[in-house]
């Protein structure tokens, strides 16, 4: 019975790790997506980006939660920078922004590459670990589920309690009446890439302490983001989160079976299967049932 | 209608309205170009004449995504994917059978129609399930980016399939050559004189086929769902099945590249999968002009003699130069560079011709 209640704490510490994972890795793709229908397949260097800057900061001698922070800013800073000179041409050609942005992905996994060699000394992970029955587990992961269930808090509050989400989402919703309106209509795009680019960048800062960092580290998580994004659907809240959520058990449970690849490969499957079912995603589905 | 009429009709089919190129000029400018190609070996090294076999083997997955991409309007990212499918069957097949008695060409086939299958398959959620646009574009990236981080793990002897080792990161190696069974030995294909009128051969056939094939009523009913999915599903056409197929046959393409590849450098590794190798081609397509055929072919031949060049000159910028001309081309030349082009002069030449017969 003991050991059950081991195996059941191992299998929700497993399940609420991948959970994390996916909702970092994927809110920023998501907050971008579901507000501008825009797929920013440089979301990976996004968190290269924050998981470099957060890293040098560390190494520098701040302290983690500012590196992370900073990691953030310096992230969000260059999305905005690269929504004005390349996304914002594209608007009205959604489907080219898809293929820019990989231009971008490219170049900035070459250049950091060339730039700052094929890898860079991590940081190690803080905490220390505990002990639960016979198995030990690491105190960070408890940090980055704690990180993944306030980014979505945060981002509820900024969506429906501020005058900045008030005004994105008018925008979302019939771009040209918010703009009679009188709503600056280009800042609100270019604050929500940039939002979507901080997000990514977080990620990349929390996770920093716990990857090895090379150049193409980006890949590793644009994966997740992809299928989180797809069966979650345009809704970051009714969408990502409880995707985030079915995919974390699906992936827990394959990889206590099979291993870390199985987890990988099953949830693509699972992703084309679900689509097939429910091809607006989750957040459409649960729209459509409201109606 | 006789046989030999509907021959004709077919072959008619090889201009039309969705491609550029025709009348006599086009045609002159395409077989001095075919004659160049062939009497190239006599006045090249064996390496220069392998190396543009090369650059020939990728001209099929590239020719392969403009039918996906550019006339059918389907964003599919992961056509490494098949290649790298059809790469480690190959592979797989032709070690455990080897080349004797024509057997590679087996092993060629079989790779070409488990790609084509593999395809089917993916194809029948995506687009039974109505998948389009960016998501399309993401779960293909996501199958190929997965099937990379797969083959990569498969080190160590427990992967093997016969004799066929997998090898994981460092890729499979060892299989043999194409080989053409031949009255007095079996004719080698070899990075060389053969191989080169071989690649050729096919590649002249592919592009004739795939203009016949945009050309007519399939290619037309794609042309319609790319312009609008909506209005061709009112007209009464299964859309679903159209995509499909084109998503098919493109694959399909994409795996025949790949067996070419590996036939020609016996060798394939998982990063032919990977995030680099699922860009190059959408560079290749874009640049060239992915809505034509002779754009796609002619774009991805100048791109990649370009790309090794930089590699030579200056390896590591390569990619990054890549990833400039991608986002310029979508940003200043959103139809591809040379289809620009093309249209450009095709224009003013019809205005000229237009002025001087006073229409």
């Amino acid at each position: 019975m003991i050991n059950f209640l081991y195996d059941l704490f191992s299998f929700v510490y497993q399940a609420g790790d991948a959970f994390a994972f996916l909702v970092l890795s994927a809110c920023g793709l998501a907050v971008i997506f579901g507000m501008m229908g825009v797929i920013n397949l440089a979301h990976g260097e996004f968190i290269l980006c924050g998981a470099y800057v957060c890293s040098w900061c560390t190494r520098s001698g701040m302290p983690l939660p500012l590196s992370i922070l900073v990691a953030a800013v310096v992230a969000g800073a260059v999305g905005m920078l690269i929504e004005r000179v390349i996304i914002r041409p594209l608007y009205d050609r959604p489907l080219d922004t898809i293929v820019a942005t990989w231009g971008v992905s490219m170049i900035a996994t070459q250049g950091t590459l060339i730039l700052l060699g094929s890898t860079m000394p991590g940081t190690g992970t803080p905490f220390g670990s505990f002990m639960v029955g016979p198995y030990s587990y690491s105190i960070y992961r408890l940090v980055l589920m704690a990180a993944a269930a306030a980014t979505l808090a945060i981002l509820w509050l900024a969506f429906t309690k501020t005058h900045f989400g008030i005004l994105a989402r008018a925008t979302i919703q019939v771009p040209h009446m918010a703009k009679a309106l009188g709503v600056n209509t280009s800042v609100v795009y270019s604050l929500t890439f940039g939002l979507g680019a901080a997000l990514a960048g977080l990620a990349g800062g929390l996770y920093a302490p716990t990857m090895t960092l090379v150049p193409t580290m980006g890949s590793a998580f644009v994966v997740e983001a992809f299928v989180t994004v797809v069966i979650g659907g345009a809704d970051v809240f009714l969408g990502t989160a409880p995707a985030a959520a079915i995919l974390g058990i699906v992936k827990a449970g394959l990889t206590s079976w099979q291993g870390q690849l199985a987890g990988q490969i099953g949830m693509l499957i699972a992703v084309i299967i679900v689509i097939r079912i429910l091809p607006r995603g989750i957040s459409g589905w649960i729209l459509r049932e409201r109606a | 209608m006789t046989a030999g009429n509907r021959l004709a009709n077919t072959i008619r089919l090889i201009e039309g309205p969705q491609t550029l190129g025709r009348g006599k000029a086009f045609w002159s400018i395409f077989a001095l170009v075919i004659l160049a190609a062939c009497l190239y070996p006599l006045f090249a090294d064996g390496y220069d004449v392998g190396n543009n076999v090369y650059f020939f083997n990728w001209v099929f997955m590239a020719l392969g995504l403009s039918l996906i991409w550019g006339y059918g309007g389907s964003l599919s990212f992961g056509q490494t994917a098949f290649f790298g499918v059809a790469s480690y069957t190959y592979g797989v097949i032709s070690i455990n059978f080897g080349d004797a008695y024509g057997l590679t060409l087996f092993a060629l086939l079989g790779s070409v129609g488990l790609a084509a299958l593999f395809a089917a398959v993916l194809g029948y959620f995506l687009f039974f399930g109505r998948i389009s646009g960016v998501f399309l574009g993401i779960v293909t990236l996501s199958v190929t980016l997965v099937l990379e981080r797969f083959m990569a793990q498969t080190a160590g002897p427990d992967w093997r399939i016969g004799s066929a080792r997998l090898n994981g990161f460092n890729g499979m190696g060892g299989m043999p050559s194409l080989t053409i069974p031949w009255f007095g030995g079996d004719i080698v294909l070899f990075p060389d004189v053969p191989l080169y009128y071989v690649t050729l051969g096919l590649l002249v056939v592919v592009y004739l086929a795939l203009r016949i094939l945009v050309n007519s009523r399939f290619g037309n009913v794609l042309v319609a769902i790319r312009e609008n999915p909506q209005r061709a599903e009112m007209l009464g056409y299964d859309i679903r099945m159209y995509q499909l197929a084109a998503f098919v046959i493109g694959s399909a393409l994409a795996g025949l590249s790949g067996v070419l590849y590996t036939s020609w450098g016996n060798y394939i590794t998982p990063s032919s999968m990977g995030m680099t190798a699922a860009a190059l081609p959408i560079v290749w397509v874009a640049v060239g002009g992915r809505a034509d055929l002779t754009t796609t072919l002619l774009g991805t031949l100048l791109v990649l003699a370009g790309f090794q060049a930089l590699t030579i000159h200056g390896s590591q910028y390569a990619l990054v130069v890549m990833g400039f001309l991608l986002v310029l081309t979508v940003l200043l030349a959103p139809t591809g560079l040379i289809y620009g082009l093309a249209a450009f002069v095709l224009k003013q030449v019809r205005r000229a011709r237009g002025i001087r017969e006073g229409v």
